[in-house]
């Protein structure tokens, strides 16, 4: 019933096996001019600001986020240039995204709470060395009690996947056992082996063709005992 | 942002794959390529260029190419992958959740009723029932038992409750009547397409352009359309293709063709293991008993009998839609409908009153059983699942029933205004048509007509055009009625409309 896994090519280029780097997103701040408590008007922008560990400048490949009734999104980092080693000076804050538009209509529902992604490619400027990132979010419509991103994660550039999905069974080898003795009645190893890779090669073309579609057995399962549906 | 489509599209291609692989399709093309081997114009060297003219030239490709037509049209675009699968179901959580609520409730009345007559859910029959039934399969309608007990689960008003509740919670549902309250019943802020829209959409339907259900009355002389439109119909079957066919239905079907037209559409050949497969369902019903069987019973006897067009079929419905409870392909659809079956022996739907009417007018087309029920098992899980889920899809009933005030509020103010004040919201009197695809309201030709352009457009937007194009028809009789019984009487009858030039007047030729 569950739609089929996504082809691992979707992300152009980003392995599956990819960490989101770590970073410490702060949550939205709202732009308002005059006292936030007792003006009635409700801001239409917001600032979150992604703090990207110090010593770790990011190469970025992707942003993804899902919505909370943002309607435009613009996203500015900082980047370490060489020549900034040693200067304490302010960086200065580059924007790679201008006036991102997620919901087309923004009084309505549409795109409200879908999930998106930013590659590097569709920046405005080059986003290596990051050492920082502001989202600014716009929301026009004054409908809308509350507007932010959820879910932020940002991934790195280029890590070639890591093997780290080993089954688990290679991590628990059994001990070495002696070898039994077999007297008489042991087949003949040479038909054995060819056998065996006839097995495999079935397997591999059975994993090879992995298919959504039904199979078309019309199992009745046999449990006719439940009086009461479950809710859950 | 090329490359962000590019790449969307792949993920379609793969996904489209993944579906049609290992299908009995896939496996015909195999067979097919292979016995190609032995034909004299297959040469090694060009192997599969020779191969795929083959298959170009021998019909498959086409075959293949209207079962990628029909997974697109069937299957959203794929996901974004951070997104859990309850997102493709329904992007938005307060209606996830809302349908959720509905469902327990439905769930708690069935159980209620259950333990209220001691009926379990689901019952081997003994084998004297079991051949009893066999033998009465074809007039399952002589049948007469009792069912005064039972009660439909639901009826299309209680659905409507629970729409008018529906709240964003993120929404300025505020008690001081402003902008952000919308006057009619929906609450929810979806975005319904406005006229200019409808007419950009809709722009087959417009006055330049032959329509069956106009240009087809007997005054207008046959040469100038339906000669032609009928030729037309004839070289698209011929050629079988799926999305020609799409196209073609927009201007409506000629009624020789129609089941043919229909059948290529939603891509049903019924096949040798069609047939078996329906077979199978049938021994299912036979052995098993299920309490949703009283259910439709009960709902056949109450509307498709009653009704002058229908009645005559009743035994055809009994034979489908008893398999259809017990077909479990039927929850593939629940990956992309915001409804979920619920987990118990009961398979998928739980009919409430009036879904057999859903079935009824197909009957006038299809008369073979398996090719009837494939027919309505593709158009439900293709179009009708989604008038009673509650969604955010376009096409869902909160979107038409938004888009039919929407449109009754921007351009027939006076009538909506008026029938606001007397207490008769006019969703009140449409919900139904519109729950029901009109089925049972209108005449059955026209309803035909209508269906043809659903199956055309792959929307449902239409029904809720209609029911606002029916109002406009009626105003004048509308503002003078002073209570919400008078305003159903009003409208009461539908069955002397023509569905085609109410459309077009109200897309097309009112002032706006």
């Amino acid at each position: 019933m569950e739609p089929p896994a996504p082809n691992p090519g979707h992300g152009a280029g980003r392995p599956m096996a990819t960490r989101p780097a770590p970073c410490t997103v702060r949550s939205p701040v709202a732009l308002q001019v005059g006292d936030v408590k007792t003006d009635l008007a409700r801001p239409g922008v917001a600032v979150i600001d992604v703090a990207l560990p110090p010593a770790q400048p990011l190469d970025l490949q992707e942003i993804v986020f899902k919505n909370s009734y943002t309607a435009f999104l613009t996203v500015r980092v900082q980047r370490r240039h060489p020549c900034d080693v040693g200067r304490a000076s302010a960086r200065k804050w580059v924007t790679c995204l201008w006036n991102h538009c997620l919901m087309p209509s923004p009084h309505t529902e549409a795109g409200s709470q879908d999930y998106f992604s930013l590659f590097r490619h569709q920046l405005l400027c080059d986003v290596d060395q990051v050492t920082a990132v502001r989202l600014i979010l716009r929301q026009p419509s004054p409908v809308w009690l509350h507007f932010t991103l959820e879910e932020l994660r940002l991934y790195p550039r280029g890590q070639q996947s890591l093997q780290t999905d080993f089954p688990s069974w290679l991590s628990h080898l059994a001990p070495q056992q002696q070898p039994e003795n077999l007297h008489g009645g042991v087949p003949d190893p040479e038909k054995v082996s060819t056998e065996v890779q006839q097995l495999w090669v079935l397997t591999e073309m059975i994993r090879a063709n992995q298919t959504a579609a039904r199979i078309g057995r019309f199992d009745v399962d046999g449990c006719y005992d439940i009086n009461l549906l479950s809710y859950t | 942002m090329m490359l962000e489509q590019d790449t969307g599209l792949s993920l379609a291609i793969a996904q489209i794959v993944q579906r049609l692989k290992g299908s009995s399709l896939h496996s015909q093309l195999e067979r097919q390529a292979r016995g190609s081997l032995h034909k004299p114009e297959i040469k090694l060297e060009s192997l599969k260029e020779d191969i795929k003219d083959f298959l170009k030239t021998s019909g498959w490709e086409k075959r293949l190419q209207n079962a990628v037509y029909s997974e697109l049209n069937v299957f959203p675009s794929p996901c974004h992958p951070a997104a859990p699968p309850e997102h493709m179901k329904e992007p938005l959580v307060y209606m996830r959740k809302a349908q959720g609520s509905w469902e327990k409730r439905i769930l708690k009345s069935l159980n209620s009723m259950c333990t209220e007559l001691s009926i379990p859910l689901a019952r081997k029959r003994p084998i004297g029932e079991q051949k009893e039934l066999f033998n009465k399969w074809n007039e399952m309608g002589t049948d007469e038992p009792d069912l005064s007990l039972f009660r439909p689960v639901y009826a299309p008003k209680d659905f409507l409750e629970v729409l008018m509740n529906l709240r964003n919670p993120n929404y300025e549902n505020g008690d001081q009547p402003s902008f952000r309250n919308h006057l009619g019943l929906i609450q929810v802020p979806l975005k319904v397409k406005d006229i200019p829209e409808l007419k950009d959409y809709f722009s087959e339907l417009g006055l330049n352009t032959g329509q069956l259900g106009i240009d087809d009355s007997t005054q207008v002389p046959p040469e100038l359309f339906e000669n032609e439109h009928v030729r037309v119909g004839q070289t698209v079957l011929t050629e079988q293709d799926s999305a020609a066919a799409q196209q073609y239905v927009r201007q409506g079907c000629p009624t020789a063709l129609r089941a043919e037209l229909w059948a290529l559409i939603l891509n049903i050949s019924n096949q040798p293991e069609d047939i078996l497969y329906y077979e199978q369902l049938k021994s299912n019903v036979i052995q098993h008993d299920l309490l949703v069987d009283s259910l439709i019973y009960k709902d056949v006897k109450l509307t498709a009998s009653n009704d002058d067009y229908y009645f005559v079929f009743e035994d055809y419905l009994y034979q489908v839609l008893l398999c259809f409870s017990r077909d479990t392909s039927v929850l593939e659809h629940f990956s992309y409908n915001s409804a979920t079956p619920p987990k118990s022996y009961i398979r998928g739907v739980i009919p409430f009153h009036g879904f057999s009417m859903y079935v009824a007018p197909l009957c006038f087309l299809y008369h073979e059983p398996s090719k009837l029920y494939q027919i309505f098992r593709e158009m439900y899980v293709r179009f009708f699942f989604r008038l009673h889920s509650i969604s955010s899809h376009p096409s869902g009933i909160v979107s038409l029933c938004l888009l039919f005030e929407t449109l009754l509020q921007t351009h027939l103010p006076q009538l909506f205004y008026h029938l606001r004040e007397i207490g008769a919201q006019p969703l009140r009197i449409s919900f139904k048509w519109m729950v029901r695809a009109f089925s049972g309201y209108l005449a059955t030709d026209q309803l035909l007509l209508l269906w043809d352009r659903i199956l055309g457009y792959n929307s449902l937007e239409i029904l809720a055009v209609l029911a606002a194009a029916v109002f406009a028809f009626r105003a004048v009789n509308l503002m003078e009625v002073t209570s919400l019984a008078a305003a159903e009487a009003v409208l009461a009858d539908l069955s002397t409309l023509k569905v085609m030039p109410l459309l077009q007047i109200f897309l097309f030729a009112t002032v706006t």
